[in-house]
């Protein structure tokens, strides 16, 4: 059994066999063919993940870090990479989830991209993005992480400007690609740090290394800028929103369940350094975090585009995980990961399914009372709602709640009772959003208009037979997936619950997840060592939070007339003018101070190079005369020179 | 009169120093050629002589390696002059100047 977690090679290969054969033989497959395959390989990829947990659970706790060097990458000098893949229980619970996630969401893009006439491109994408996130996440050294994290970019840049033909997809894809290299700027100087500092990038030597605390401060707080950049922290969370521009599965898969959190991930990997930072440095990332949550549900508490919403909550829930990171509760980092992966993938796909049976229409003003018509989508939704609400048993109370206690506990966390307020204020306006959002869809008065006649699309009278262009529900490769998403959106949070039981050797406890990752992780003071009572105080006062806010927000926005509740504030529905600030910011006096860097780059870093150019012509055009053409005249010339050695060492040599 | 090694030695130096000056002043490639390998065969002279005097083996095989080169150097030198004689009506060593910078 053991061997078999040697087996992590497999989880890369099927997609990358699949990207390959697509590419080459796509077209030839079409549609659905081209579909299924890249479902089966996924499919594959999954068990494989399966295959090697299982080796690893049969290991002993402290020996589960498989490494596996598939060969040599680069070698220059002291400076050695190999493309080794490392198989922990971190990377594994990363894969399982991601290829499970990616499996369900690549079968239900089989029914979303019928009839497009890139059909099997997609799948193409698909499946590269899929190796570059394993890659990404299974990689034992900063430089084979950052192949994957430049991957997982190109994809999503691919993916979200999909349907290129319009302009705003096309420009969402530059905004997100250009956005997320401003963090891969501070990835690359982490990784040069950590090479400067370890000697190595490898983790597996950078964690056994010695390192100063300023060192390891500069290192974890550039890995954080990287992180901020994919995970969409502030100030680079911009690309994000603009990023629903793609396919709804793709907001699904890259946008929300997996490549978002590589940050987070990555931050949780290197742990070990971030527990050598100083003690500002978590203080700052949990900060930042905290900041992020709060800003992105306010501004999603203000749209009226059903994806626009889950956008703003994805920002606000990876701010979140963030937070966790920066209190030092990794295992709540990583939990709320994938109970977030579960429900927000489950919320974009149902939202997939409400736009697709509402032809297209993405405006939640224009939709109302849609569970009659598409039931299991609603009652699928309904469960991904009370999940990310934080109702007790959904998977997001659990995780959720784990995060707050996480940041009750650890006093080294600057201000840490007044983030714990905070961040139980940004949990709540999740509720309120989010209850916006179903009540809005799927309750109330329905308001469809046809765009064209301004009719009703459906008979007001129940008894009258609907007309042809009305809300219908999705086919089985869309509402499959939903059930299976819906079922672990429910069921998530029972791997890691805070019950326990006994004393000495009998006791035990539900916290099946954190005993999982506990080789993977520095354990310290930051163990949560709260008390139960303190426990379940914490989680009634959030579940509390939680209802109060949905009731609120049902009363307000459910309106039978078919009303739409009271409006945000403008600001909130233009995001704070953020995005508008940096782009008049960078289209004015920016493009200045850019404009005369460009200036300085053409003339004194062009210059110097022209210069040393234009330095080897004129020497050239000295040297050609030499060149005669006359091979009698070199004869002489090597004559003299010979003599001319030999006078040298003849007069020279011998004093 | 004895043969003593600086004999050879002159003699040596007589027959570079023809084979030098005529490198130098003639312009048929052919001659040329000839006065490489007087050159060449001048310091093979010294070489043996050295090798004779000084009791060491050495001497005597780097003037196989010598005659080795030598041989190639003449294949390579008379298939470029053949080429030369077949595109243009005579190879004077002069009039061979495409190269000049």
């Amino acid at each position: 059994m053991e061997q078999l977690a040697e087996l992590v090679w497999l989880v890369p290969l099927f997609p990358l066999l699949g990207f390959i054969t697509l590419m080459f033989a796509g077209r030839r497959l079409g549609e659905p063919m081209a579909g299924w395959l890249a479902t089966a390989a996924m499919g594959g990829s999954f068990v494989a993940s399966v295959a090697v947990f299982i080796g690893l659970v049969s290991l002993d706790s402290e020996d589960r870090f498989v490494e596996v060097e598939l060969f040599d990458w680069v070698v220059a000098g002291d400076f050695s990479v190999d493309i080794g893949l490392l198989a922990d229980p971190l990377s594994v619970t990363m894969i399982l989830f991601i290829t499970g996630v990616a499996t369900l969401i690549h079968l239900y893009s089989i029914a979303y991209m019928h009839g497009d006439p890139n059909f099997s491109k997609f799948f193409v994408y698909l499946n590269m993005f899929a190796f570059s996130m394993l890659m990404l996440v299974l990689g034992d050294n900063l430089l084979l992480t950052f192949l994957g994290w430049e991957g997982v970019g190109a994809c999503s840049y691919f993916l979200i400007s999909f349907w290129f033909k319009e302009e705003a997809n096309a420009s969402a894809g530059k905004k997100a690609f250009v956005t997320n290299r401003v963090g891969d700027f501070g990835f690359m100087l982490a990784t040069f740090l950590a090479f400067f500092t370890f000697g190595s990038i490898e983790y597996g030597e950078m964690f056994s290394g010695e390192i100063g605390s300023s060192a390891a401060t500069a290192i974890a707080l550039l890995l954080f800028v990287g992180a901020a950049g994919k995970s969409a922290q502030f100030p680079l969370y911009l690309w994000l929103p603009d990023a629903m521009a793609g396919p709804t599965p793709v907001s699904a898969l890259i946008h929300a369940a997996t490549m978002v959190t590589s940050g987070v991930y990555l931050l949780a990997r290197v742990n070990p350094i971030i527990h050598e930072a100083n003690q500002w440095a978590p203080s700052l990332i949990a900060w930042v975090g905290l900041f992020t949550a709060l800003f992105a549900a306010t501004i999603a508490l203000g749209q009226d585009d059903i994806k626009k919403v889950l956008a703003y909550s994805t920002v606000s829930q990876l701010g979140f995980m963030v937070v966790a990171v920066g209190t030092g509760v990794y295992v709540a980092a990583l939990f709320h990961m994938i109970t977030h992966a579960f429900f927000k993938a489950l919320l974009f796909l149902g939202s997939g399914s409400v736009i697709h049976g509402m032809h297209e229409d993405q405006d939640m003003k224009n939709y109302g009372g849609l569970a009659k018509y598409m039931p299991i989508t609603a009652g699928t939704f309904l469960i991904g709602w009370l999940a990310i609400a934080g109702i007790p048993p959904f998977s997001g109370f659990w995780s959720k709640d784990e995060i707050l206690v996480g940041i009750w506990d650890n006093d080294d966390v600057f201000l840490n009772e007044v983030l714990f307020v905070l961040l139980l204020g940004a949990a709540a306006l999740t509720a309120i959003y989010m209850t916006r959002l179903v009540v809005l869809t799927f309750f109330g008065k329905p308001r469809w208009r046809d765009e064209i006649t301004g009719e009703a699309w459906v008979a007001a009278d129940d008894d009258q037979p609907l007309p042809e262009r009305h809300p219908h529900e999705s086919p089985w490769q869309m509402t499959l997936p939903l059930l299976a998403l819906a079922g672990l959106a429910f069921a998530g949070g029972f791997i890691n619950m805070p019950f326990s039981w006994g004393s000495g050797d009998s006791k035990g406890d539900t916290k099946y997840l954190e005993h999982w990752l506990e080789p993977s992780l520095v354990w310290d003071e930051h163990h949560v060592s709260v008390s139960g009572g303190v426990k379940i105080i914490l989680a009634i006062v959030a579940t509390l939070c939680a209802a109060l806010a949905i009731a609120w927000a049902w009363r307000t926005y459910n309106d039978e007339r078919g009303g739409t509740g009271p409006d945000a504030p403008e600001i909130l529905s233009r995001g704070w003018r953020y995005d508008e600030s940096v782009s008049n910011f960078m289209g004015g006096p920016g493009r200045k101070g850019f404009d005369l860097l460009t200036r300085f780059d053409r003339t004194v870093i062009d210059g110097a190079v022209n210069k040393v150019g234009e330095l080897v012509r004129l020497d050239g055009t000295l040297l050609r005369r030499l060149q005669t053409g006359l091979v009698r005249s070199y004869a002489a010339l090597i004559g003299v020179g010979a003599v001319a050695l030999m006078i040298y060492f003849l007069v020279v040599g011998n004093a | 009169m004895e043969l003593t090694p600086t004999w050879y030695l002159i003699l040596a130096a007589i027959l570079f120093a023809i084979g030098a000056v005529g490198l130098l002043v003639r312009r048929n490639p052919l001659v040329m050629f000839m006065c490489v390998e007087l050159m060449l065969n001048a310091v093979n002279l010294t070489f043996v002589t050295f090798g004779a005097d000084l009791n060491d083996i050495g001497g005597e095989i780097s003037v196989f390696f010598v005659l080795v080169v030598a041989a190639a150097e003449v294949v390579v030198g008379l298939a470029i002059i053949v080429a030369i004689m077949r595109r243009r009506s005579g190879a004077t060593a002069d009039d061979l100047a495409v190269l000049r910078g």
